[in-house]
């Protein structure tokens, strides 16, 4: 059976048109992992019984993530009648009755129940619109547009809000140079980490040889802080799989897989339920949507390894070995997965195609700073008032992010640093408020935006103490194919340990600094040539807190005098031996 | 269970349907789903199962850091030593959980009730501090709350 799309349209409006004008109410619960971790299933449950006991008729879906993680559980109820939904925060059993009651009578008990406000047209009395949250009208919601809104499980759900739109439209106009030209002038770089232009990248899969060509989406998000690929997962499957197809008519591929940490089962039971669906809608197999188009994707899980995050290593974990990056060249165009021409993305940038295409020329690359196109999601986390995950156009600044979105710091403390793109980002001081939200901007700045994440630390934590956390990560991942980054990074959380114990030698500075460069020049991929960007970067903003670990002896916020647990196995050198304090250090150039 | 029955069950998980491409990491992934761990019996049938060695099939094994090579405790609890969890005091929840179950490092206490394996980052940086128990999510935990958890999953 060829699916037509005009049909599979006209059937997910119908569905739609239903659930919205329906006489029960529809409950959305955010279920993404920053709801369970707020105990979103146990709310869950309690609405269900909740209901069937009160003989209330209603429909319930599961959502994504609507952003606001630090109101989380949040549950939402769009009334029969009404064509706004009220957001309700930080639910518990207790809170339910309340959103019960609104939903029977309409009426809304302030002291019950922790109401966020209202999402629509229609004004209700007495509630301000979530848009005038200072977290929310900053935002520009791109690739997140239909996560918290639609339920991710339902593919009619994401047809009717315009979804396939854009993948029906370039099959039926041929001309898949097209969607490569559109990328390209749309600005989009990588939001991988690199930030490579990912029009260009598709064009270098153009002249590859068929028939069997890879498109990966990467969703091994190892980075700690981060978790805005998953939330896309979580919240909207269906907008990565159109990116991948779309990715793949453009470059003429044949095949897309999903590449998911395991453990991280909402991510990969969503996914794992949307290709199954598109399957079962003509969306995927053999003459997709009636065309001459064929593609299928699946999934594949890797372990727990961080450097499976990058590209080449990606593509070993994936033909099931251990996850150690290749040597380039061949490049992934030319030789990829399976010596197939593959390419590699990650899934925000997959999840913005589709809006993209569907869009035009003129449109993305309308939004943004600079070489800085679009929007990106970031992920705000630490010690900050609103923690959650925003997508806003490049241009704003820093100060914006953490003041205006996020709320400002807990306590009345105050900003000491920023931690941004992941362990090899870097740090960021105060100062950094007035800088622009600019790739090139915080690349020059010595700390990376990458994935997105910013971890923030008050006035009472030590730069030295989360130094030391960064490279143990560094240290713990290294996955020990080559010797710079295997034995340098051993090297360097020694002597940040020994600083952090105030028991620094003389020289330990200079000696960081040389192990670091030899690190960047020899290693073979990025996490050893950016390894010692975490000290670099602390060391830059933070001078005063090393020396006086090293000179006066003393952790001047007291963090560091505190027990760390780190892992003492890792599979780069084995076990490590803390105690070993006697060791001659040779700087790596004396051996070389 | 006798190397023989572990064997026949790995075989039998080994053979069962699956959608996607079967490598020796899927294979070894499916394994622990199943079983909780990798023994050695499983290394050889993966290796005879995929016509690979043994030698590799340790390789990627070890490689991977989810992989444990005995039984686990009946309860599996993760707790997130990565920065965000850092900064929001996982130094002291991990030495509370420790000290409660008499460890002094990640691993299985001594009464098998609870496996304790420190992760880089569960994925819920925002409800910091993070631990997981059994797969499942809880965040903002307090020290305060230790001894009810272990009691509780202990119980
Ligand atoms: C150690 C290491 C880990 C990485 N981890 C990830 C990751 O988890 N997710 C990701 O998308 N890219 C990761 N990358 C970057 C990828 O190598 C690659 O640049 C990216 O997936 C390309 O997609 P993009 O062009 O859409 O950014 C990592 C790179 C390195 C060196
Ligand atoms: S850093 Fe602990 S959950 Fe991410």
């Amino acid at each position: 059976m060829t699916a037509n799309f005009s049909q599979l349209k006209i059937e997910a409006e119908q569905e739609w048109s239903q659930l919205v004008n329906s006489s029960k109410a529809w409950i959305r619960i955010g279920s993404s992992m920053c709801g369970q971790a707020a105990g979103a299933f146990g709310t869950s449950v309690a609405i269900s019984t909740q209901t069937s006991s009160r003989k209330l008729d209603v429909n319930i879906d599961q959502v994504g993530c609507i952003g606001l993680c630090y109101l989380e559980p949040i549950v939402d109820v769009l009334r029969p009648g009404s064509s706004s939904r009220v957001f309700f925060g930080n639910v518990s059993s207790e809170s339910i009755d309340g959103i019960l009651q609104y939903i029977e009578t309409g009426k809304l008990l302030k002291d019950q129940v922790n109401i966020i406000g209202y999402l629509g047209e229609q004004e209700i009395d007495g509630l301000s619109s979530l848009r005038d949250l200072s977290g929310f009208n900053l935002q520009q919601r791109v690739a997140l547009k239909n996560v918290g809104n639609i339920a991710p499980g339902n593919i009619q759900q994401y047809i009717a809000n315009g979804g396939y739109q854009a993948l029906n439209d370039s099959l039926e106009l041929g001309k898949p140079d097209e969607i490569v030209k559109v990328m390209q002038e749309s600005g989009l770089r990588g939001r991988g980490g690199a930030g490579f232009p990912t029009g260009l990248k598709w064009s270098f899969m153009v002249r590859s040889p068929g028939p069997v060509k890879y498109i990966l989406a990467n969703c091994e998000e190892g980075d700690p802080g981060a978790y805005n690929d998953k939330g896309i997962l979580e919240g909207d499957p269906h907008m990565l799989l159109e990116g991948v197809l779309l990715a793949g008519y453009a470059t003429g591929a044949s095949n897309g897989v999903v590449f998911i940490r395991h453990g991280h089962d909402g991510p990969i039971d969503r996914t794992k339920e949307a290709i199954s669906q598109a399957y079962s809608s003509g969306l995927l197999g053999k003459n997709i949507l009636g065309f001459d188009f064929n593609f299928d994707i699946e999934i594949s899980l890797t372990g727990d390894s961080y450097v499976a995050g990058e590209e080449t290593a990606l593509m070993e974990s994936i033909e099931g070995k251990r996850a150690m990056p290749r040597f380039k060249p061949p490049f992934p165009a030319v030789s990829g997965l399976w010596e197939k021409p593959t390419t590699i993305n990650n899934v925000k940038t997959l999840a913005y195609a589709p809006e993209i295409i569907k869009h035009g020329e003129g449109w993305y690359s309308s939004i943004g700073v600079n070489r800085s196109k679009g929007t990106v999601i970031i992920c705000l986390n630490g010690d900050i008032n609103k923690p959650g995950m925003y997508e806003v156009p490049f241009g704003l600044t820093l100060g914006d992010i953490i003041h205006e979105i996020g709320g400002g710091i807990p306590n009345g403390k105050s900003l000491k640093m920023l931690q941004t793109g992941g362990p090899l980002g870097g740090v960021l001081g105060k100062e950094s408020l007035d800088m622009t939200l600019d790739l090139e901007e915080m690349s020059q700045a010595g700390a990376i935006l990458g994935s997105g994440g910013i971890i923030v630390a008050d006035e009472e934590k030590c730069a030295v103490d989360m130094t030391r956390i960064l490279v143990a990560f560094c240290q713990f991942e290294s996955c020990g194919k080559c010797f710079p980054c295997r034995l340098g990074m051993v090297n360097l959380l020694e002597i940040v340990e020994r600083i952090t114990r105030c028991e620094a030698r003389e020289g330990d500075l200079d000696l960081m600094k040389d192990v670091g460069q030899n690190m960047q020049m020899g290693s073979l991929c990025a996490h050893g040539q950016l390894g010692f960007n975490p000290i670099r970067s602390a060391i830059t903003y933070f001078e005063p807190d090393f020396i006086s670990h090293i000179k006066d002896s003393k952790c001047p916020t007291g963090s560091c005098e505190k027990l760390v647990y780190l892992p003492k196995n890792t599979r780069a050198l084995g076990e490590i031996n803390r105690e070993n304090q006697d060791k001659q250090y040779i700087p790596i150039n004396n051996i070389i | 269970m006798s190397e023989q029955k572990i064997k026949d069950e790995i075989n039998k998980i080994l053979s069962s349907p699956t959608d996607g491409t079967v490598t020796v990491l899927s294979c070894l992934l499916l394994v622990q789903d199943e079983i909780g761990y990798i023994p050695d019996e499983a290394v050889e049938e993966i290796a005879s199962f995929l016509k690979t060695s043994i030698n590799e099939v340790w390789g990627v094994a070890t490689f991977y850091t989810n992989f444990r090579f005995t039984p686990p405790c009946k309860n599996i609890l993760e707790v997130c030593w990565g920065p965000t969890c850092h900064l929001k005091g996982a130094p002291d929840l991990i030495s509370g959980f420790l000290d409660k179950l008499n460890l002094e490092e990640e691993g299985d206490s001594k009464d098998k009730d609870v496996s304790v394996r420190y992760n880089t980052c569960l994925g819920a940086c925002q409800q910091a501090p993070v631990i997981s128990i059994n797969h499942s999510l809880r965040g903002n935990v307090k020290v305060s709350e230790i001894s009810n958890i272990i009691d509780f999953v202990a119980d």
